[in-house]
């Protein structure tokens, strides 16, 4: 679906200039003209005040029938036999879109010895399991997992997958769409269902953040997205909920798998699994000097929470990248998060505002995080984290 | 050792600004740049070629003025710079654009290494570098944080992953994306700036490549853009009021105890 304008009809008043957020639009001879950058978002088409824009439909030539392609399937990642939360969080999700459609919701297991998750994958929601176990699937390979997802999708056909916008599931998404060769939305924050036309409404952020944009795939299935950790919230189990499991025999060979595994290193402990943890005390420039970090990090520890950062502390070298909280870093969900001398910025904010409560502390009374803070203090956080780290202490002494 | 870096060139996503007023994006004044991750896969493939020896050709997709993002690479050290740009790309989504970046790799012959940023900054997808791999059917390791050799055709890298990192090995050709945490590009040098600007850039139309015209543009996009607007901000919570630092910290602690927090 291209976007055109009717040149004739434009009245030359730039409003559509101004409203493309790819500046896609530009004036020439007078007109407005649509230049390449367009992704025919169509933001245009409602600010033009004489209709003098429009959506044109193109044809399609797909080979592909839409109603072979039924159900909702959750890609339920796991590493080591353990379930990751994103995959629950995605069968309550899941099981919403399934419903509004009258479809049936399906768990998708891959992995070595992982039958022992099933009956969670049915207490989380999933009418229907799919399980391929083998040793190929011992730790995650592009190759192992998208050769048998790949399968299961032209097998079963499913209507729609969701999968955890993980690294891992952020390297096997793009694979296997590009294979099924469908279409694939990262990094969503919402999903619902569009009412015009009953396909998925995938909602993501984009350019940085700034602005939102909620994407559909028409003509090709499965629709498929992934959706970042702990923008859902997992639905209490049901253990008396059960379903069928389709065990599908793993068709993958040694030497399909082109990459070797040597070495796993695990880095840190406990305190740099952001994306699980219920407190985090997140740090940023604010805090001066590295040293000061040890404030944080004692924060954390006193209310048994987990450590992270902003952008600006992991490009200084303060911290590694892996404790980096935003946009291009980890998308975090916590009950309680601590801002500690972080401005926030979009891009900071994107990783974290999905949080429950936001605690700022920051000495600038202007920043940015106040205005998404449940509690907002202004001083410097040399002053208030140690002072807030000894009435704390106290409560507990007393409690 | 061939080696190509794809890069795109977007506008600086940390300088723009949401107009109050209409809600809308503010592009003007921001500049447009080389997309950071890319340059760090650009910086990993000039350290390749150091070590190793070999060229590093940059690719990139879009409109003429993408010219300017090449011109940067070649001043940091790029050998060659092609750009692929049609009026026939335009509108292209992942799956698109990454068919027509992997035509244009085909074009280019045996190429070793593909090297990629892990994402680009406006669009924020991830999905480029590994659909590319997919169309070539070649092997991809993404999020690499640090390359460690290259032996008989066989390279050993990290992959930064949740919980840390794995070490993994892969036979060649190979896609990798890189994370920033692999390297800090160098800059331009002047001698660098004036070679590039005498560099030829050759630009690649729909014509000069072998690809499927009905799986470019908008037309070979799968996913459509159907609405674009402004993320809601969460409303404003409870300022607290104290003389001093320990009296506001009592008070936070306070209610964080009314809500169960502690």
């Amino acid at each position: 679906m291209a976007v055109k304008v009717k040149p004739e009809e434009c009245i030359s008043c730039g409003a559509c200039v101004s409203a493309c957020p790819f500046g896609a639009i530009v004036m020439e001879d007078d007109k407005a003209f649509i230049t390449d950058a367009c992704t025919a978002c169509g933001a245009c088409l409602d600010v033009c005040p004489v209709g003098a824009i429009i959506r044109e439909v193109e044809e399609k030539n797909i080979a592909m029938n839409k109603e072979d392609y039924k159900g909702v399937w959750v890609y339920i990642e796991q590493a080591g036999g353990q379930a990751r939360n994103v995959g629950y969080e995605l069968l309550s999700e899941g099981r919403k879109l399934a419903d509004a459609m009258g479809q049936e919701l399906a768990g998708v297991l891959i992995g070595d010895k992982v039958e022992q998750l099933t009956k969670e994958v049915f207490a989380r929601g999933a009418d229907k399991i799919y399980l391929v176990e083998g040793k190929e699937f011992t730790h995650y390979s592009t190759d192992a997992y998208t050769i048998t997802l790949t399968d299961l999708i032209h097998t079963y056909k499913p209507a729609v997958i969701l999968m955890g916008a993980t690294n891992d599931g952020r390297d096997l998404g793009p694979r296997v769409a590009c294979r099924v060769g469908t279409g694939l939305t990262a990094d969503c924050t919402n999903l619902g269902i569009d009412e015009a036309s009953g396909l998925v409404a995938w909602t993501r952020p984009a350019f940085g953040g700034n602005i939102m944009a909620t994407i559909l795939c028409p003509d090709h299935r499965p629709q498929m997205g992934t959706i970042r950790p702990n923008v859902f919230k997992r639905s209490a189990p049901d253990y008396s909920r059960s379903g069928e499991i389709v065990k599908v025999t793993c068709k993958v060979k040694a030497a399909d798998i082109r990459t070797k595994l040597l070495e796993l290193i695990r880095v840190g402990t406990e305190s740099v699994n952001l994306e699980e943890a219920e407190i985090i005390v997140s740090g940023g420039r604010g805090m001066s000097k590295p040293e000061s970090f040890a404030l944080i990090e004692e924060l954390a520890n006193t209310l048994g929470g987990a450590v992270g950062a902003s952008r600006a502390v992991v490009d200084a070298g303060w911290k590694p990248a892996l404790y980096q909280v935003g946009q291009t870093g980890k998308t975090v969900g916590p009950k309680v998060y601590f801002a500690c001398g972080i401005s926030g910025a979009i891009q900071h904010l994107a990783g974290m505002s999905s949080s429950d409560i936001v605690i700022a502390i920051n000495k600038d009374p202007e920043a940015p995080i106040f205005k998404i803070a449940n509690y907002g203090i202004v001083g410097d956080v040399m002053d208030v984290i140690p002072a807030l780290i000894d009435e704390i202490k106290k409560i507990k002494a007393a409690g | 050792m061939e080696i190509v870096v794809c890069v795109k060139q977007v506008p600086d996503t940390t300088e723009v600004k949401i107009d109050p007023v209409t809600n809308t994006l503010i592009r003007q004044g921001v500049p447009s740049i080389v997309n950071p991750f890319d340059k760090n896969a650009l910086e990993a493939a000039l350290q390749l070629r150091e070590k190793y020896g070999g060229k590093v050709t940059v690719l990139s997709m879009g409109p003429l003025q993408s010219k300017e993002a090449l011109k940067e690479c070649l001043a940091m050290g790029a050998d060659e710079a092609i750009l692929m740009s049609d009026r026939a790309f335009g509108g292209s989504d992942t799956l698109a654009t990454s068919h027509a970046l992997a035509s244009g790799l085909r074009k280019m012959g045996r190429v070793d290494i593909i090297l990629c940023g892990k994402q680009a900054i406006d669009g924020d997808t991830a999905q480029v570098g590994p659909e590319i791999a997919e169309h070539l059917g070649i092997t991809q390791v993404t999020y690499v944080s640090k390359i460690n050799t290259i032996d008989n055709q066989v390279i050993n890298v990290e992959r930064e992953h949740e919980e840390g990192y794995e070490v993994i090995e892969a036979q060649l050709p190979v896609l990798l994306t890189v994370v920033k945490s692999i390297n800090e590009p160098r800059y331009p040098t002047v001698k660098g700036t004036m070679k590039a600007n005498r560099k030829e850039i050759p630009i690649w139309t729909v014509n000069d490549v072998e690809v499927n015209h009905d799986a470019l543009g908008l037309k070979g996009s799968p996913t459509q853009v159907r609405r674009i607007f402004t993320p809601e901000r969460r409303v404003q919570g409870e300022m607290i009021q104290a003389d001093t630092a320990k009296e506001a910290a009592a008070l936070l602690v306070k209610r964080l105890v009314e809500v169960k927090i502690i």
